[in-house]
């Protein structure tokens, strides 16, 4: 055994020994090219509309902003990973969006006041359970049809997407319904749905303290099993640039200030004086951002660590050979719906809190937005390949285009134009490099 | 061996007129074969002569119409896969049935996976036990952390094999178990089938080419549209005996007509 090691060793030394920079740095760290790829273009987009909006682009304000808009399309990107990977589609997760969060909205300022008083604390928790409840209903229901009934996922995802819709509409004949519960409000963001400097600078203390201790900890792994390590160099680099952007991110978060009236308003309610030139308080990691953080968490951990996870992705590679393993893969796709379900309910709550109300037309084109951050992200249509990193970064690209796009003043319908092209060049891109990589 | 399985010892495995039929087409019809502990019964005949069908119902993937299937003497109720492999049942399939997307220990126990305390998986167990098995069976096998879809057809076939062994299977079903695979590879299954019957383990071997299984097997079982054309012991047969019975359905002296034999 320790033979063979070393002769692994041996060979993973001479392949990040040979090459040019570029490929010797790819060997070491052992980093996925297409995530670099998608990174990059990342990059681009970002700098490209930097310069073409004249420097408002790249400042804490857009780059807030950025990250709160991401938050909704990411928490739902997460869970259509698992949802292609099975070669399934789900086309309804917008109008789930909507349905949901009108009966979010509904509960808060019709159905509850009456029974609980108007100010009850419990209020925001029943409505979110209650919303939460009902998605995984939804996407209970759905994903019996398509499993037990064999209806083919695009076909009941497409009516359920006509159903929820109609029915979000149905629910307050068209109203819109205002205004959430206060502390509700706090999950859509803004200057007090945010966490502040402190509680910020922690959060990047925390990520940081694990970006290294899941490197050592891997380490230590890798050499319990006598697998080849990766050298030195490429876990210091890993680790400087991970906690790099932890910090850099952090810290723009934190260089945006609350709006001058909200500050000025707050100060006034707690006896401060006003500095010369406006008081400064820095608005930090938004809420809904750390609950898209904490969505990709719990995603990465279900699809690599459970027996879920595995099945999920067994299925998707080869589902007869699942079956025959005497996987439930019935059952497997209805529970995937559901955590559909669930996490487009945990976008209706973002999405109505941040609105501040529940409207029929909430999550309109969402469904879309979602499937194409998945497959930007590297999710393959064919099944069994996916990543919920990908996703949410795929989710960040798209969020990018659309936010450069209205800041530089370009319509909504050459929007639309542009982000149709960039979807098919993209995945015609991925195909070339799949190809390649046979 | 082959002279021991007398009346008087229990079989494995019984299938009792055993019927399939897929939308009024009768796939299988009053099918009956037997398999004692230690036994290799190889099952023959053309391609859609019945035989993956019959032998699906044993490892739970198909339903039968009718019939009855007895382990140890006692009736098994067999709906799925899952109820198959509680019987000690297990399968190697034709198309290996591999998930080609995760890696060799993830295959291996696949629908049986190993769990931490608090609900994990535990990769390392898995890898650790997957080594141990591997290297029973195949020593130069060292491909653990890729996917199964880089790996060669006779090493996905070393997979297959151990994940269906790993389970203390008593009962092993190899549909076409060399079909795919060299000369080498196929002379080390053939090793390891020699091996596995001497733990007493069971096997069936399914096959539409006499020459794969006649020297592995100790009896032949012959199948044509559906029905059993009859059985006997490989000792007691020639090969080309053996190959009227596949191709005309015609019974030899050495060989026990089925219900499927040619008529006059």
């Amino acid at each position: 055994m320790a033979g063979q090691t070393t002769v692994a060793a041996v060979q993973r030394n001479d392949t990040a020994g040979s090459g040019n920079i570029f490929q010797r740095f790819l060997a070491g760290t052992e980093l996925d090219t297409r995530l670099i790829g998608m990174v990059g273009a990342l990059a681009l987009i970002w700098i490209g509309f930097q310069f073409v909006s004249g420097g408002i682009f790249l400042t804490p304000r857009n780059l807030w902003n950025l990250s709160v808009q991401t938050a909704e399309v990411g928490v739902m990107a997460t869970g259509m990973v698992l949802v292609i990977v099975t070669r399934n589609i789900d086309l309804s997760v917008g109008s789930v969006l909507g349905f949901v969060g009108m009966i979010m909205g509904l509960m808060q300022a019709v159905w509850l006041p009456p029974l609980l008083g108007l100010s009850n604390p419990f209020i925001w928790v029943i409505a979110l359970a209650a919303g939460i409840a009902v998605g995984v209903v939804i996407g209970g229901i759905q994903g019996v049809i398509i499993a037990y009934l064999q209806v083919p996922a695009f076909i009941v995802t497409l009516g359920g997407y006509l159903v929820w819709r109609g029915g979000a509409y149905l629910l307050a004949s068209g109203k819109t319904i205002a205004p959430m519960d206060a502390t509700f409000k706090l999950i859509g963001g803004g200057p007090m749905g945010s966490i502040g400097a402190t509680w910020s600078w922690v959060l990047a203390a925390i990520i940081c303290i694990c970006i290294a201790g899941g490197i050592l900890l891997g380490r230590r792994q890798r050499r319990r099993f006598n697998f080849p390590l990766r050298p030195v160099w490429a876990e210091m680099t890993l680790t400087a640039v991970g906690c790099a952007i932890t910090i850099a991110a952090i810290w723009v978060a934190n260089a945006y200030p609350w709006p001058v009236g909200v500050a000025n308003a707050y100060a006034r309610d707690h006896n401060l004086t006003v500095p010369d030139g406006g008081l400064f308080i820095s608005t930090g990691v938004a809420i809904p951002v750390l609950i898209a953080l904490g969505a990709g968490l719990v995603m990465t951990f279900v699809a690599s660590r459970t027996r879920f996870g595995r099945y999920v992705f067994a299925m998707g590679g080869n589902p007869e050979a699942a079956e025959l393993a005497g996987i439930k893969t019935r059952w497997v796709t209805v529970k995937i719906f559901m955590l559909m379900g669930a996490l487009a309910s945990v976008s209706a709550a973002i999405a109505t809190a941040r609105l501040d109300a529940a409207t029929n037309a909430l999550g309109t084109l969402d469904e879309l937005y979602v499937i194409a951050s998945a497959v930007i992200g590297g999710t393959s249509l064919a099944g069994g390949v996916g990543t919920v990193v990908g996703a949410m970064i795929g989710a960040l690209v798209m969020q990018s285009l659309q936010s450069g796009m209205t800041l530089i003043g370009l319509d909504t319908p050459l929007q639309s134009v542009v982000v149709g092209i960039v979807l098919v060049f993209a995945v015609w891109l991925d195909t070339l490099y799949r190809r390649r990589a046979k | 061996m082959l002279d021991q399985p007398n009346n008087k010892s229990t079989p494995l495995v019984e299938m009792q007129d055993i019927s399939v039929s897929f939308g009024g087409i009768k796939a299988v019809a009053d099918a009956s074969v037997d398999l004692y502990r230690g036994e290799v019964v190889a099952l023959l005949g053309h391609n859609g002569a019945g035989k993956s069908t019959l032998i699906k119902v044993l490892s739970g993937a198909y339903a039968r119409d009718s019939g009855t299937i007895r382990v140890d003497g006692q009736e098994a109720t067999i709906a799925n896969p899952r109820d198959a492999k509680k019987y000690g049942i297990e399968t190697i399939y034709q198309q290996l049935a591999v998930a080609d997307n995760v890696d060799a220990a993830a295959n291996l126990f696949l629908g049986r996976e190993l769990v931490t305390p608090i609900g994990t998986l535990d990769d390392a167990a898995m890898e650790a036990k997957a080594r141990e098995v591997m290297g029973r069976l195949n020593p130069n096998f060292r491909r653990f952390k890729e996917p199964v879809k880089a790996l060669s057809g006779g090493q996905r076939q070393s997979v297959a094999i151990a994940r269906a062994i790993l389970f203390n299977a008593r009962i092993l079903i190899m549909d076409e178990p060399t079909a795919a695979l060299g000369p080498q590879e196929t002379a080390q299954v053939g090793e390891l089938i020699r091996e596995l019957k001497a733990e007493g383990i069971g096997i069936f071997l399914i096959s539409h080419d006499i020459h794969d299984v006649f020297d592995l097997a100790d009896r032949i079982v012959v199948m044509k549209n559906g029905q059993v054309v009859g059985s006997a012991r490989t000792s007691d047969v020639s090969k080309d005996e053996v190959l009227g019975m596949i191709i005309l359905g015609k019974v030899p002296p050495g060989a026990i007509a089925g219900p499927g034999a040619m008529q006059g």
